[in-house]
């Protein structure tokens, strides 16, 4: 058995005359969570469905748990879990019944499901939520149904597409939290976001991508450390040219997005004592993230 | 492109069975007000055009008008509950609910899909047209035997009404367009087809158009068998509705292969 579990090699695809995916090659080890990690219409999508063989690629080479894609995905599906980005539970069913109708699109018999059910519920913590409609469900219970249904197979592989997109800060860390665990317990994750912060407690690996392109890929705080390497300092308030005149001399590097600039100094005391008069800012000093990353390879914010 | 084809034909023989079952017990919770829904349409048109227009038409083909009438209706019936099946349930499960999407995450393949819907549908237009066979039977209009040879060709009358509905719905960007399959196709159909008069009363040419009609093959095997007669081409007959079920199959597959996994 080979240590990858999803590998894309070139893989391209267009949509009329929009490339979306441009010749994008990342690999995935097994036991890992590697994310893809761009903004809206990055192209994050359409891998994680090129993966699991439902878009065709137009160019390129994919092989999912040692299987060609699209041509073998059939087999490849049957050791994956996928979480997709909308909610497409059935609505006419129970929790209980969507896994067993699941699970049937697995080739289980009713007794193996119902033998995997009490445990799904635990993890998804629905064991009383049981018989209830899903149409009743908060948006936090019904993703981790979709995620508990993604595992009634005992996939090998998960590929969640934004996992915790719309959910409030609460249901989104009992989100993170299961993951954590489907981790410790050898599973292997592709993790498609646009929060940095999701992508930093998770990944272990990551690519950032912009316009179906990888603009960088590395361990988080690798990525964090090789491309800021210094305090942040975000700025509020007053005319961003003014203010880069001002503090120019003291940081290493200033972005501007929006009404916000970003000085980046290994001496942020310094950039304090020049603003020291302006009581008009507001001024946040912090460690990098990867929202700085990707400010500085794309020079844009990612935020939707 | 035929090695991507083939990827989405269906798997094995039994898979499609997961999607009927997923059908099957969500119509089971409901079962009562369906069948109800299902059967009152048909019986009102049969009650009600079959006495009130009966007196003025009298017998037909040796027949009175409303047992002529029962033997079009069962194979029309048939065709309503699988069509609708499919351009208005399965469309919904597959755009709004997004349930397809799902199961393709599976060990199924979008054939399995589309065969499991098609059955499922050919099973509903199972349960109206014998329903109305049944009916018919109890008041002395139809041969009790005959339900027993009738009941394989309303199943098949399903499919092919099914597939039919399948590249309908493969092909509507949404319900709105439906209307036009069914004031355009089906209810001419209806009349061409002689289930509501003997195809005999238009012109020659317009009963030519009947041979290319699915509807008028199932007619022609249900009316006879109801009348406790014997049909005549009966192969021919049985296939041209395998074909109908078979080749609109394929070709919806396709297409939906297009639409949703591009």
């Amino acid at each position: 058995m080979t240590a990858i579990a999803i590998s894309l090699i070139d893989v391209t695809k267009t949509y009329l005359d929009r490339t979306v995916v441009d010749r994008f090659s990342f690999a995935v080890k097994k036991g890992e969570c590697f994310g893809l990690l761009g903004p809206n219409g990055a192209g994050k999508s359409t891998i994680a469905r090129m993966a699991v063989g439902m878009t065709p690629p137009d160019a390129g080479k994919i092989t999912v748990l040692g299987a060609p894609v699209p041509a073998q995905a059939r087999l490849a599906r049957a050791s994956i879990g996928v979480v997709p980005q909308f909610d497409d539970l059935d609505q006419a069913f129970t929790v209980r019944e969507n896994l067993l109708v699941f699970g049937r699109y697995f080739n289980m018999s009713t007794r193996q499901i119902e033998a995997v059910i009490p445990s799904l519920l635990e993890f998804a913590r629905l064991e009383s939520k049981a018989d209830a409609r899903v149409a009743g469900l908060s948006g936090g219970m019904k993703r981790r149904l979709m995620l508990a249904r993604a595992l009634i197979n005992d996939p090998q592989l998960l590929i969640l597409d934004e996992p915790t997109t719309g959910l409030d800060p609460h249901a989104r860390h009992l989100i993170w939290e299961r993951l954590r665990s489907l981790l410790a317990r050898g599973k292997t994750i592709l993790l498609t976001t646009h929060f940095m912060e999701e992508a930093e407690r998770l990944c272990d690996r990551l690519c950032v991508l912009e316009e179906g392109q990888k603009i960088a890929e590395g361990r988080p705080q690798g990525l964090i450390d090789e491309q800021i390497g210094c305090q942040v300092i975000e700025i509020n308030g007053g005319n961003p040219q003014e203010l880069r005149a001002l503090i120019k001399t003291c940081a290493q590097r200033i972005e501007v997005s929006g009404e916000t600039l970003f000085c980046y100094s290994s001496a942020p005391e310094q950039v304090r004592v020049q603003l020291r008069e302006r009581t008009d800012l507001r001024l946040l000093q912090r460690p990098p993230n990867l929202e700085d990353v990707f400010l500085r390879l794309t020079g844009r914010e990612m935020k939707d | 492109m035929w090695e991507n084809y083939a990827a989405v034909l269906p798997a094995n023989g039994w898979n499609w069975i997961a999607v009927w079952r997923r059908n099957y017990l969500a119509w089971k919770k409901a079962a009562l007000v369906s069948i109800l829904g299902n059967l009152a349409d048909p019986m009102i048109y049969l009650f009600g055009l079959g006495t009130g227009l009966g007196f003025m038409v009298g017998r037909v083909e040796g027949m009175s008008y409303i047992a002529f009438l029962a033997t079009g209706m069962v194979a029309a019936s048939a065709m309503t509950a699988s069509t609708f099946e499919i351009i208005y349930a399965a469309f919904a499960r597959m755009r709004d609910q997004r349930s397809w999407e799902a199961i393709l995450y599976t060990k199924m393949t979008l054939g399995d899909i589309v065969l499991g819907e098609v059955v499922w549908a050919a099973t509903k237009a199972l349960l109206a047209g014998t329903a109305i066979a049944v009916v018919a039977a109890i008041l002395g209009y139809a041969v009790w035997s005959s339900i027993l040879h009738i009941v394989p060709v309303i199943a098949l009358t399903g499919i092919a009404f099914a597939s039919l509905a399948m590249v309908v719905a493969a092909l509507a960007p949404s319900y709105d367009y439906f209307i036009f399959y069914q004031t355009l196709i089906l209810t001419p159909m209806l009349f061409l087809s002689g289930a509501v008069y003997p195809v005999t009363q238009l012109p020659g040419n317009v009963q030519q158009m009947a041979t290319f009609l699915p509807l008028a093959h199932s007619i022609d095997l249900i009316r006879p068998a109801m009348f406790g007669r014997p049909a005549a081409d009966v192969i021919f007959h049985l296939g041209i509705l395998f074909i109908f079920g078979v080749l609109p199959f394929f070709v919806s597959t396709a297409l939906l292969r297009r639409r949703l996994m591009s």
